[in-house]
Formats: C-alpha cells, structure tokens, sequence
C-alpha cells in the first residue's frame, strides 16, 4: 500500500528510519489535501448545476450562518490541521535530537563541493560512507556562502552556515548508495554541488574505514623520509591539539583540570556550565564553538570576560579540530551534573 | 440606462440622464497626454498602473517560458548556467515586485475604493499619483540594472551570497527599495479613505468585502514594507562597501538576513492574495445573486490573517539552523492563519448555497480559484507540519505550492476582476465564449505546469536547479507543456480583450445586474463618480432579496 502511494507521488526509495517515520504522515497530508481541493471546487460547480438562473434578475433568500456552521468552519480544519502539527512536530524533534550512542561526521560545505570528517580521520570529499543500522549525526557548516545538505532517500535536509554548526542525523536502513544535493542556491555551480551517501553494512564498513586509516598511516611513514612533504594530519583531534596550542589556548585552559584564567578542557564536553547570569548551558559543540567565536555570550560563573574571539583567526575545519580535540578530554571523574533529557540540544 | 431589474435599485443615486452631457466618462474628459500623465483621477490612475502591470506581466512571463525550455533537457539547452540564474531572478523580482504587489491594489483597489465607497475620489489623489510615479522610477532603475548584467541571487538575495556576488545586486535592491515607497503610499492613502470618505449609509458593516480586503492589504503594506526597505538598503550597502553585517568572519550573523527578509516577505504573500480574497468575494456573490454567506466571519478572517500573517516567517527557516521550539512556535501560527483562509473558503462555497448561478467567465476564474486555493493553501500547511518541511524545503514542492496559492490565486483573481470590471472601467463587453475558453485553457494549463513540479519536489528536485540528474526529465516536460497551454491562454485573453477594447458593444451601465455599490454609478463613470448630490446607501451590498418578502434572514 505505501510501496503504490510512494509510487503515485514519486516519492523517492526510503532508506532511513526517518524517511519510514515521517511517509504515512506525507500520504495522510497530500490524500486529504487532494480530497478537500476536488471536493470544494466540485461543490461549487454543483450548487451551480442545483441552483443554476432561471430569471435575469431573480431574487434569492437571504442567508446566513448559525453560530453552529461557523463553529463547524473553524474546528474541523484546525483540529485536522492541529493534528498534523502534533504529529509534524514530534518527529521533527526526534530527527532534531541525535541519539547518544551516534556517530559524527563532520560535513563542510564550499562552492561547490561537500567535504566529509570523521574524526579518527580519514578526510573526503563528495562521497560520505556510513554503515548501515547506525545512527550518524552530521555537524555541517559551510565555508562561504549558505548551502544545504540533502538526501532525498533519507528525507533529511539542513543548512550548511559559515561560522556555526548545524546538525541532524540519520540511520541508513539499506546499503546503497544515495544522492546528496545542494538546496541552498550557492551560485553558479549551484546545481553541480552533488555528492553521494555509500551506504555499508557494519562489517564491510569497519573494513572500509581501517583500509582507508591503513592507507593514511602508510602515506604518512612514505612522507617521513622525505621531509619536504609534511602530509595534513588526518585525525581531527591531533590537528586540534596542534592548533590549541599555536592559537595560544592553553596560555589560559589546562587539560589536567587544574584552575587556570579559563575553564579547564578536561571533562568540559558534555558538562552542565553555571553561568554569570544563573542559567545553565550544556556544554555540546554548539556552545563550544559560540564559545571560540562570541566568548562573552555565554560567560561560566566565576570566570572574566578576557577571552579573545576567534571569528576570522580560525578555519570552519580548525574549528571542528579544536571541538573534537576538546571532546577527546572526557573523563568521568571531572563531570557534574547527569545528563538529562536529549543528549544534545539543537544549535541555535 | 437603469438596469432592468425586479428588485428597487438599494443606492438612491440621483438620475444621471439629465446631466449626461456635461459630465463626460473619466475616459473621453480630457484627451491631451498632459491630461493623462498629470491626471489626480484615482480611475485614470488606475488605468495607467494597468498598463505597467501588464506590460511587466508580459516580460515576467516571457522570463518564466524562457526557464521552462531551459529545463527541457537536463543538459544545458539554450542559455548557459549564468544566464539562467539571471532569468529565474529576473522571473521572481519582476513578477513579485512589479506585477503581483501592485496587480490588484493599485489597479482595482485604486479604481473601485472610491466607487465603493460612494466617494469622488481617493483621499489624497496627488500622493496617489505620485505612488505611480514612484513605482515608475523604482521599475525604471531595477530594469536598468537587469539590462546592466542583472543579478543572479534569487528573488530572496539571501546573504552572504547576495552581498559576494559580482552582478549588478545594488541598482535592482535600490530599485525594489523605490518600488516600496510606492507600496507604503498607496496603502495609507486607501486606510484614510477606508476611514473618512465612506458615504453615508457605509458603516464598517456595511462595506463591500473587497474594501475589507483591500484595508487588510494596507495595513499590511504600512507596516510591513520599511522593514523590507532597510534590509535592500543594508544589502546594498553590503554588496558596494562591504560593513559585515552579515558576515560572521567579522562578528555578523549570517541568518539575520533571512529573518528581515521573511518578516517582510511572509506578509507580502498576503499582500498578494488578500486582495484576490476581495475580488472573488465580491464575483461569487454578483453571479450567485446572494448576500456573502458569513459576512463577518470573511471581514475579520482578512485582519485575522494580516495580523496572524506577521508572526509565522520562521516556517520559511525551519532547517536554517533555528531552534526546534522556534520551529514549533512558527509551526502552529501558520496552521492558524490555514484556518482563517479556510473559513473564508466555506463561506465563499456557503455562498453558491441557494444561489441564483449564471456561469460566465468570472465565475469560471471562481471555480479554479477555489481549487488553487485549498490545494495551494493546504500544501502550505503541509509544509507547516515541519517534520515534512524537512523532506520539502527548497525543492520543487515549495515552488509549486507558492505559485498555487500565491499566483494562481492572484491570477484567477485579477483575470476574474479584469472580466467582471471591464464593462465598468470600460463600458464595453467582450466575446463571452472566447472568455470561456480562454478560463479552460488557463486553468488546465496551470495544474498542467505545476501538479508536475509537485511531484518533483517530492521526487527530490531542488529549485534553481540548471541541470538536474537525468530521473526529473519526464516530469520537467510535463511541466513546460503545461506552461505553453498556459501561454496560449493568455495569448487569446490578450486578443479578445483588445478587439473588445475596441470594437466590443456598449456594455450599459450594469451588465451583470450586480448589487454592488461599485456598480451604482455610470459605465464608465464620469470623473467625479456620482453626478449630483452625494449618494446614499440604505441597503447592504449585494442584497438580492426580493423586497416583497419578509425580511426575515434564514439562518442555516
């Protein structure tokens, strides 16, 4: 039944668990939009072959509706439309929270191409490979201008901004490969920025990803001998070590968790910060990077304002380095607060 | 000269026979250019934006068939992938800002308010004239700079693209800019008319529904058109000095754009549709001869949805990267600006109910404006329910959501109004077969063009798209069949309408026997509406009963 509806709508193969969440709603919406749009305009043609004119200039009743009619006008379409709401919205929610145990990828976009980083490396660009019955959580941004990530098979779709992070996830229900494009117009090449989600069952996935780290690690012992070739550091968290320490971060942040002029790196992911004006923020990427752009925004309790900012001094991809850099130094030991709720709150 | 009708003709106009001779129709007082172009007639003004309206309907569309061969194959077909962005642009701006805003306030709104409301003119005709003046010099300058390179960021110019790209952004935002102006005067010149000249006998009850609309629009207009204006004139200035407003290297904000820019541009869909909402209460109520089923309700379903309408632009930005809750918040506004539209919809097929139908082709527009706007309105709320907005943003679905309700509304009301007004703006008639065919054919055409793009939106095509993978093909030459039948239709609209300008009979001073107050005076009307004393009103607009019987309303 929902095969021949997506059929009738050419609504692309779902291959994700949201694409299955959110079809039936799609064909109850579209159905009865059909069915109100015929049934109106077929009742006024039929009250014209009912009540066609028989004089020139005849004369009709005058009337008008009870309380009740219009009563009945307003509810039924805004229970119909509250309803869809309703429904709309929990999933929304649900493809806006990414579950705890998901898998990042880093996604940047640039006219006009989508680069793709996990963060045990490797680095690629235009084909994203996942496996298959995992949930993936896409942290996207973009290095110009505005673009918009989208997998027609997976229903899901976000704008990729320069200098923030967005983020939604996705779990792949069969291998394949699906197509990514661009819906954001970015310029001239706009509807050339096309990539491809692969698709892999868990095993030939972790295969994938240990070739590919294999690969990097042999290109790297190659570049050793000839030194003249310093090959990019492919794990995102050594590139952000690097770059903590050339962009002076640690003149002011430890990572053993000893007090310093700013909050310690250790353990900050994933903690619940007071701030100066009594409200609590989860520390997620989100803040983290707000944090390096705006520092004054958010300010932790018990620290000054003397933090620089880093809009323009860092890279979208430096900046990922540093968040993911900053996320390896978790430790249960140094955490307050228990999680609660989603595990990570949308970005603002 | 009187309409031969049953019932005693509501608005006691004083006899125009005797005095015929001295007072001219508006058309034939005065036949000099000069008295033309400096004319303060709010129905020559009218008249003049008609023209403009039309001529850039003409080049907007030309625009449109253009897009459509482009998207034949998926390939590159007959212009390069710069040009087309420029096109689809130029499509959106001179469709948008210089057809559908001013399409039916300017040029209806400008001819029947007064009319309406039994009164000579608008309340300040110079600023009205000058509002036509304006728009002229806004289009004159956003067309110089279309000639000049054009732009190639989307009617939507959203940063930071907007403010980096090479082609001519600044003189076409300046000209929008201009343009606003225009919008802003007309919509306080029709509030203070809407206040002060209503006619003895007009209470606000009492006013035709097409005034109510038309006061919504204005409100609207007034209030939301500055916010549009600073935000062209801060991209201007973006894209020439480069400030970093937008920029978020240098501290901007990058979706700030998209705020304004939606705060403006949600209500301006209004802008377009509400007048369309007017005409089609005042068609549907002529050719079924009944008073509007729900009178109220529609009236306030107008200032519903112009306040309403003001706080639902976040559903545009649902995967923009703003918070869920703001999602949801803007999610259940726009599903309560659907119920007023849905409100309006009842009544309107509430009217039909019992009514007295003379299928002509106003009527014909009546019946397909319906369609468009329940399927158009409620593709809309779909989009509203934001978990599909997901799948939906940006593709084709969008875009052929927005020109289901927003032009197919607006065209089968303006096309409606043009039909039922052109004996009264012109005291001719034309060919009513040719009429009919011609609504066939636009109707059929329009489903033709876009049922196609919603199937591509679902499909997975997204908009402003130069080349597409090769799966969208079938139903791209679905939808540019569709788009020549459409054109077809407006080809012989413009054939027969021009013969009739012509060669049409006299039409008489009421050929449709309408009760509306508009209808009172000559066709055409003399220059200052009503001949003698100031007329009076006693009864509501559109009231088709038959006096002899009891005043006694059926309530169903």
């Amino acid at each position: 039944m929902s095969e021949l509806l997506n059929n009738i709508l050419f609504l692309p193969e779902a291959a994700s668990t949201f694409a299955e969440r959110i079809d039936s709603l799609h064909h109850f919406v579209v159905g009865t939009t059909m069915v109100m749009s015929t049934a109106v305009g077929m009742a006024a043609l039929f009250f014209f072959f009912r009540y066609r004119r028989r004089l020139p200039a005849q004369a009709t009743e005058y009337i008008v509706p009870t309380l009740k009619t219009e009563f009945l006008f307003v509810s039924v379409p805004l229970v119909f439309f509250l309803a869809w709401f309703g429904i709309g919205f929990r999933d929304f929610t649900w493809v806006t929270t990414p579950p705890k145990d998901s898998m990042d990828v880093y996604v940047m976009g640039k006219q006009w191409m989508w680069k793709f980083s996990y963060p045990e490396g490797p680095n690629g660009v235009n084909v994203l490979h996942v496996p298959a019955n995992r949930p993936v959580r896409l942290l996207i941004t973009s290095r110009d201008v505005l673009h918009s990530f989208y997998v027609p098979s997976f229903r899901i779709k976000m704008d990729a901004l320069p200098g923030r992070y967005t983020q939604i996830w996705f779990e792949a229900t069969k291998p394949g490969t699906y197509q990514v494009l661009c819906t954001e117009y970015c310029g001239l090449s706009h509807s050339k920025m096309l990539a491809e989600v692969v698709v892999l069952p868990q095993e030939e996935y972790d295969n994938w990803i240990q070739e590919q780290r294999r690969g990097r690690l042999q290109d790297r012992q190659d570049a050793l001998a000839d030194n003249s070739l310093v090959p990019p550091v492919a794990r995102m968290v050594e590139q952000g070590q690097v770059l903590a320490g050339t962009q002076g971060c640690f003149k002011c942040h430890s990572v053993d968790g000893s007090q310093h002029i700013g909050p310690t790196f250790l353990g900050m992911y994933d903690r619940v910060e007071q701030l100066d004006d009594g409200q609590t923020i989860r520390v997620d990427e989100a803040y983290i990077t707000q944090s390096m752009m705006d520092p004054g925004a958010h300010l932790v309790a018990g620290y000054q304002n003397v933090m620089p900012t880093y809009q323009g001094k860092l890279q979208g991809p430096e900046t990922a380095a540093i968040v993911e850099y900053i996320k390896s130094l978790r430790t249960p030991n140094v955490r307050e607060g228990a999680s609660e709720g989603p595990a990570y709150d949308a970005i603002q | 000269m009187t309409p031969s009708s049953s019932i005693a003709a509501p608005g006691a106009t004083p006899a125009p026979e005797e005095h015929h001779d001295h007072h001219p129709s508006y058309l034939v007082d005065g036949t000099t250019i000069k008295s033309w172009l400096l004319t303060v007639d709010h129905k020559r003004i009218g008249l003049m934006f008609l023209f403009w309206v039309l001529l850039f309907f003409l080049v907007g569309g030309i625009f449109a068939l253009l897009i459509r061969v482009e998207l034949l194959t998926p390939g590159p077909t007959i212009m390069d992938a710069m040009t087309y962005n420029r096109t689809f642009t130029l499509h959106g701006l001179v469709m948008i800002f210089l057809f559908m805003i001013p399409a039916i306030p300017a040029v209806f709104g400008n001819f029947m308010l007064p009319l309406m409301l039994g009164a000579k003119d608008v309340a300040f005709p110079r600023l009205n004239l000058l509002s036509l003046y304006i728009y002229l010099a806004g289009a004159v300058l956003a067309l110089w700079g279309m000639l000049n390179g054009g732009l190639d960021t989307g009617w939507t110019f959203y940063t930071p693209y907007s403010a980096h790209t090479t082609t001519t952004v600044a003189p076409v935002l300046f000209g929008a800019f201009i343009i606003g102006f225009s919008s802003i005067v007309t919509g306080i010149n029709f509030i203070v008319t809407v206040h002060t000249m209503r006619a003895p006998g007009i209470t606000w009850f009492k006013m035709p529904l097409f005034v109510w609309a038309i006061y919504a629009t204005s409100c609207i207009q007034v209030l939301a058109t500055p916010v549009i204006g600073l935000l062209l004139v801060l991209v201007t200035v973006e894209n020439l000095f480069g400030f970093g407003m937008f920029d978020p290297a240098r501290g901007g904000d990058p979706v700030l754009f998209q705020h304004l820019f939606w705060f403006y541009s949600h209500p301006a869909v209004y802008i377009m549709v509400l007048p369309s909402f007017g005409v089609m209460s005042e068609v549907v109520a002529t050719y079924s001869r009944k008073n509007i089923f729900g009178y109220r309700a529609v009236a306030y379903s107008s200032l519903g949805i112009a306040f309403v309408g003001f706080f639902a632009w976040g559903h545009h930005m649902f995967v923009s990267g703003q918070s869920t809750f703001a999602g949801g918040l803007f999610g259940v506004l726009t599903m309560i600006v659907g119920v007023f539209t849905a409100i309006k919809v009842f009544n309107w097929v509430g009217t039909v109910y019992k009514g007295a139908v003379e299928f002509k082709t106003p009527f014909a527009y009546f019946c397909g404006f319906l369609f468009f706007t329940v399927f158009g309105g409620m593709t809309g709320i779909a989009l509203g329910t934001v978990s599909l907005d997901v799948a939906w943003h940006d593709t084709y679905f969008v875009v052929a959501h927005f020109h289901f309700i927003m032009v197919g509304a607006t065209i089968m009301a303006f096309l409606a109004a043009l039909h039922y007004w052109f004996p009264k703006m012109f005291g001719r008639t034309y060919h009513e077969g040719w009429g009919l065919v011609a609504a066939a054919l636009i109707i059929l055409g329009f489903n033709a063009t876009f049922i196609p793009q919603f199937l591509l939106g679902n499909n997975g095509m997204p908009r402003r798209y130069y080349e597409y993978p090769e799966r969208f093909q079938e139903l791209n030459v679905a939808s540019t069949a569709g788009a020549s039948l459409l054109a077809f239709g407006f080809i012989i609209i413009a054939m027969y309408l021009t013969y009739a300008l012509i060669y049409g009979k006299a039409s008489g001073k009421n050929p449709w026997r309408s009760k509306g107050y508009e209808w009172l005076s000559e066709s055409p009307p003399p220059t200052h509406n009503f001949v003698g004393p100031q007329p009076e009103f006693p009864e509501e607009p559109h009231f088709y009963v038959d006096p002899k019987k009891a005043e006694v309303p059926d309530a169903v």
